[in-house]
């Protein structure tokens, strides 16, 4: 027990140390200019497609559930934020934060409404039922005179200044960093379990007395939150939003990440937010093919790994040692288990 | 004093009378045998017992409460567990996380006490990762703790979906077919585990069994259901001497 404990610990100063190192390599490199707007933005909006893809994950990984509407969570929580800094007479230093915060709830109220209702339906129905929410949502916000419809709202600041762009940074990075943290931390905790045990068998679960559906709509509502902290992050990366840019594509490329990365696997979807967001920007220079090589590499990930990158599993840094250590042998006989 | 009492308990669905007036009562420590021909109504009197099905008349009571109309989960909450037929684990989850997530309405901690890993979060995990431990030791699974479910054999995960079903610390236990599919030395072993249970658990026992050598071997008392109506009860002797019971069975007069 007391080995088990120590190695826990290591693992945790191993990781804390790799988030610290690579904050502080990105932050140098950026505040040198080495990295510059461009790229610095491509690094932001990794951030944020990684807080979305690790929070979809939590109802489509762990309560098993498919939702099409994540891209309206994220539109009510940019909305809710953007409105707030937009309006409200503070120092954006200050606004910035309680908008995050405000836009979190907002889409985690939403979440609510939706959810009550909502799961009652699994699988086709439930995705069904979500995809509809997103589009009325987005049509709303189209429509609305306080969203400004079609033209959307402008002029959204963002914490950036042309000479220094690390401000946005660390607000995303650190976000991401704490989102991966508590879906680890939820998914071992015994409401994780819970939600776990619907996934694998609802009646089971109601049989073995819990409580499903306050369950279902904790993972729903807690997903829906961290979706409009995100949206609020997206809006002031940007500056400029509409609801075009909350459109249902937004919701099936975040909903991809998930899959392709391995449902219920967290580090899976980073992986994947990563590499899905880097390699569009990547291939610009196949100007109109690069949609088709997307398309391609999504098509092979899916033939040759149909649960996807990491299938349930987690890639673990003290994990892939021992591994080394304990020599091929060993990493053979996983690899069979994992296929 | 009786654990559990159905009192005229009747469900039709439609115009189908599935079951009329069924009664009995289990004592604490007790084993009852729910027996009769397939589409007797056996599984449907689970089914009610659970609240899966909401009875169109009769009462059941647990410890002297009704319990009719009341969620699955919170009938498990008040002490009625259950097995399925068709073994329902969760599958792709450990064996002993199959047991925490049954032990999970006893414990306390909140969201955020276990997102930020706070102390009472440390205390009860290892409170109930001790607990699951010695349950498992009891069915012999315990070395296999932090396999996937999926991965047991077929004997051992009738276990563990017993161990899960107490993990829920219940009065009644309802077992449904628990020697489905077993060989003979398994049935044997499991006919010894549900023994064990009743006495170290003190807990009544209600089980839906077909193989006659398990039901006649570990019953005190032995309820026969036909068309969903209760033809004979009493001791083995008793009812397998009973004519009506030979009748549905085989066929007579």
């Amino acid at each position: 027990m007391a080995g088990m404990t120590k190695k826990k610990i290591i693992s945790y100063v191993t990781n804390l140390a790799i988030v610290l190192i690579l904050y502080f390599l990105f932050y140098f490199l950026i505040r040198q200019g080495v990295i510059n707007s461009y790229y610095s933005d491509l690094i932001n909006m990794v951030c944020i497609n990684v807080i979305l893809a690790v929070s979809l994950n939590m109802v489509t990984g762990l309560l098993g559930q498919l939702v099409l509407g994540h891209a309206g969570f994220m539109l009510v929580g940019a909305y809710s934020a953007a409105l707030f800094t937009l309006h409200i007479n503070l120092p954006l230093v200050v606004a910035f934060p309680i908008g995050l915060i405000i836009g979190g709830l907002v889409a985690a109220l939403f979440g609510m409404i939706i959810g009550i209702p909502a799961l009652r339906l699994r699988g086709d129905y439930l995705a069904i039922i979500t995809l509809g929410f997103g589009e009325i949502i987005r049509v709303i916000a189209n429509n609305l005179t306080i969203t400004n419809g079609a033209k959307g709202l402008y002029g959204v600041q963002s914490l950036n200044s042309r000479q220094n762009l690390t401000p946005m940074f660390t607000y995303v990075f650190f976000i991401a960093v704490f989102v991966i943290f508590i879906n680890f931390t939820f998914g071992t905790s015994r409401h994780g379990r819970a939600v776990i045990a619907i996934r694998e068998d609802e009646i089971a679960a109601e049989a073995s007395g819990i409580h499903t559906t306050y369950y279902k709509l904790l993972a729903f509502v807690l997903a829906a939150f961290i979706a409009g902290v995100a949206g609020g992050l997206f809006a002031h990366q940007i500056g400029i939003i509409d609801p075009s840019k909350f459109d249902f594509n937004r919701s099936v490329e975040i909903l991809v990440m998930v899959v392709l990365g391995g449902m219920g696997s967290i580090t899976g979807s980073i992986i994947a937010a990563v590499v899905l967001t880097i390699l569009p920007e990547a291939l610009r220079d196949f100007a109109d093919y690069r949609m088709l090589l997307y398309s391609i590499v999504l098509i092979c990930v899916m033939l040759f790994r149909p649960t996807g990158l990491l299938g349930r599993s987690e890639f673990s840094l003290t994990k892939f040692v021992d591994k080394i250590k304990s020599g091929g042998a060993k990493k053979k006989q996983n690899v069979g288990k994992e296929g | 004093m009786s654990v559990l009492e159905t009192k005229n308990l009747g469900i039709n669905f439609g115009g189908l009378q599935a079951l009329e007036d069924v009664h009995f009562s289990i004592n604490e420590g007790e084993i009852i045998g729910l027996i009769g021909p397939n589409g007797a109504g056996k599984t449907t009197v689970f089914n009610l017992l659970t609240d899966v099905y909401m009875p169109t008349k009769g009462v059941i009571e647990l410890d002297g409460v009704s319990i009719v109309g009341k969620k699955t989960y919170q009938i498990t909450q008040n002490g009625i567990a259950r097995t399925f037929q068709n073994i329902r684990l969760f599958k792709d989850v450990s064996v002993i996380d199959n047991v925490k997530i049954a032990m999970n309405s006893e414990m306390k901690y909140s969201v955020l006490s276990g997102i930020f890993r706070l102390p009472a979060y440390r205390k009860e995990e290892k409170e109930i990762s001790k607990r699951a431990h010695e349950l498992l030791k009891v069915f012999g699974i315990d070395e296999n703790a932090h396999d996937y479910a999926k991965n047991l054999p077929y004997g051992q995960q009738r276990k563990l979906e017993i161990a899960r079903a107490l993990a829920t610390n219940p009065r009644v236990l309802l077992l449904d077919e628990p020697a489905a599919g077993m060989n003979p030395t398994e049935t044997r072993e499991l006919m010894e585990t549900i023994m064990l249970i009743r006495d170290k658990f003190k807990i009544a026992i209600l089980l839906i069994e077909h193989d006659m050598n398990f039901v006649m071997g570990i019953c005190e008392h032995i309820v026969v259901l036909d068309y969903g109506r209760i033809i004979a009860e009493g001791s083995a002797e008793d009812v397998r001497h009973d004519p009506k019971v030979i009748a549905a069975y085989l066929g007579g007069e």
